[in-house]
């Protein structure tokens, strides 16, 4: 019984304690993905903002953030790695690349879905585009902007355990090596693993978002986060 | 790259493979794809007509779209005991998050069916299952096809993971490929593998327009 091999993997403390065991490479695995999110956030926020604001350019943010959706994760660290070699640096800035889209929509979308009436009273009580952006734009833009970070960390938190096929470390060189040992009980305990990780990251940025929410626009429920990879 | 490419193409093996991962991606990206819509008219429906189970439903329905694919490939055989490399396993895998996708929009697209044209079906005379698929499915499919292309897109996308697993339609070209150090079957793979999401999507719009009549006369919008 397999759940037998997953227990009896589990039970094992060398499998959680070593170097290369549960906790580690979790450890590893959250580092990648806050720093592949982050890194994209700041490339790629102040850009959507700035286009929701001005509303010039949505109609390519749109077509990129759509059509990166059908880009093959597995074919695009294969081919980074292979065209930049083996390394962390060339698999995270794949992982950023991947990122962008989601967090660039999300932030465009946010400042779009900002109703024309609460920006022209923003103008009226005489704020400058600066303070309209931040005092007015950006609070009520932000569900779906964190909407977009959320998309952006599902992706990325599957993209890393992809990734672990060509060398990068984290849970999915746990799974991977599971798969290729025929070791079942560590290949799902990995797989637990990661989709717990997956949930929880989600979960934590969704109560971010409703706490940075203004009380007055927070009724509906929270964007729901699309597409995982 | 032209000369590569002839050459690559020149061996029968090779271009067997590529057949052969082309004709297996098409059935992974495609059976779940029609699995999972069928699995979300009657989930959809019971949200919409529910309201103290939408919350839950929606909710786990986001939850399970939450895990990763290839976390999701190797949990399916360990709890319904499948081979571990069955092409079933992502089958089941995508399925779940086709379904898990489509039960808002289904939601939705019924929502947005006015209620006088669920009224005026009631008085000609359609019974309540009749009346749902004559009426009201066909009606929700504008709201509902949107969803129905963001499927077929990613789920093209997410077959080629199950490379991994050893299922992986044009997966098998990136897996290949990285093993042997050979960058031609990594970009025959990506290049398919996009113009085979964008043929998916074609075809989608294509099959809405035609089940969708109606729309044509009025606003012709997509």
């Amino acid at each position: 019984m397999i759940i037998n091999e997953l227990v009896a993997w589990l039970s094992d403390p060398e499998h959680w304690l070593s170097s290369t065991g549960l906790l580690a490479q979790t450890g590893r695995h959250l580092y990648y993905c806050v720093l592949s999110v982050l890194c994209a956030s700041i490339i790629a926020m102040p850009i959507g903002l700035w286009i929701g604001h001005t509303g010039r350019g949505g109609a390519t943010v749109v077509v990129l953030s759509n059509s990166l959706r059908a880009l093959p994760t597995l074919g695009l660290v294969t081919l980074f790695v292979l065209v930049a070699g083996i390394g962390e640096a060339p698999t995270l800035a794949g992982l950023v690349i991947l990122a962008i889209p989601a967090v660039l929509s999300g932030a465009y979308a946010g400042v779009q879905s900002v109703p024309a009436e609460v920006r022209d009273a923003a103008k009226g009580m005489g704020m400058t585009p600066m303070q309209q952006l931040w005092q007015v734009e950006l609070p009520n833009a932000a569900p779906l902007l964190f909407g977009g970070v959320r998309t952006a960390m599902l992706q990325v938190v599957a993209t890393a355990s992809v990734a672990a096929y060509v060398g990068l470390g984290g849970l999915g060189s746990i799974l991977l090596e599971g798969i290729k040992t025929y070791d079942y009980g560590q290949t799902l305990a990995a797989a637990l693993c990661i989709a717990l990780l997956a949930v929880l990251l989600d979960v934590l940025l969704s109560r971010l978002s409703r706490a940075v929410t203004p009380r007055g626009i927070r009724s509906g429920p929270p964007a729901a986060a699309t597409s995982t990879g | 790259m032209i000369d590569e490419l002839a050459h690559y193409f020149s061996s029968p093996s090779n271009r067997e493979v590529v057949l052969e991962s082309l004709g297996q991606h098409i059935y992974l990206a495609l059976v779940p794809l029609v699995l999972g819509a069928l699995l979300a008219v009657p989930a959809g429906r019971l949200a919409q007509r529910a309201p103290k189970l939408r919350g839950v439903l929606l909710g786990s329905m986001n939850v399970l779209y939450t895990i990763p694919s290839l976390a999701l490939f190797v949990i399916i055989p360990a709890v319904i005991g499948t081979g571990a490399t069955a092409a079933i396993n992502v089958v089941i895998a995508l399925t779940i998050y086709n379904a898990a996708l489509l039960v808002r929009p289904v939601m939705e697209g019924l929502d947005s069916v006015p209620e006088h044209v669920v009224t005026a079906a009631t008085a000609l005379g359609y019974r309540p299952r009749r009346r749902f698929f004559a009426v009201e499915v066909p009606l929700a499919l504008p709201v509902l096809s949107t969803s129905l292309r963001v499927a077929s897109v990613s789920n093209v996308s997410l077959v080629s993971v199950g490379a991994l697993i050893g299922i992986g339609g044009l997966g098998r070209l990136f897996t290949d490929g990285f093993q042997r150090d050979y960058l031609t079957p990594i970009l025959i793979g990506v290049v398919l593998t996009l113009a085979l999401a964008m043929v998916g999507d074609l075809l989608i719009v294509a099959l809405r327009r035609l089940c969708t009549p109606w729309q044509r006369a009025s606003a012709g919008g997509r």
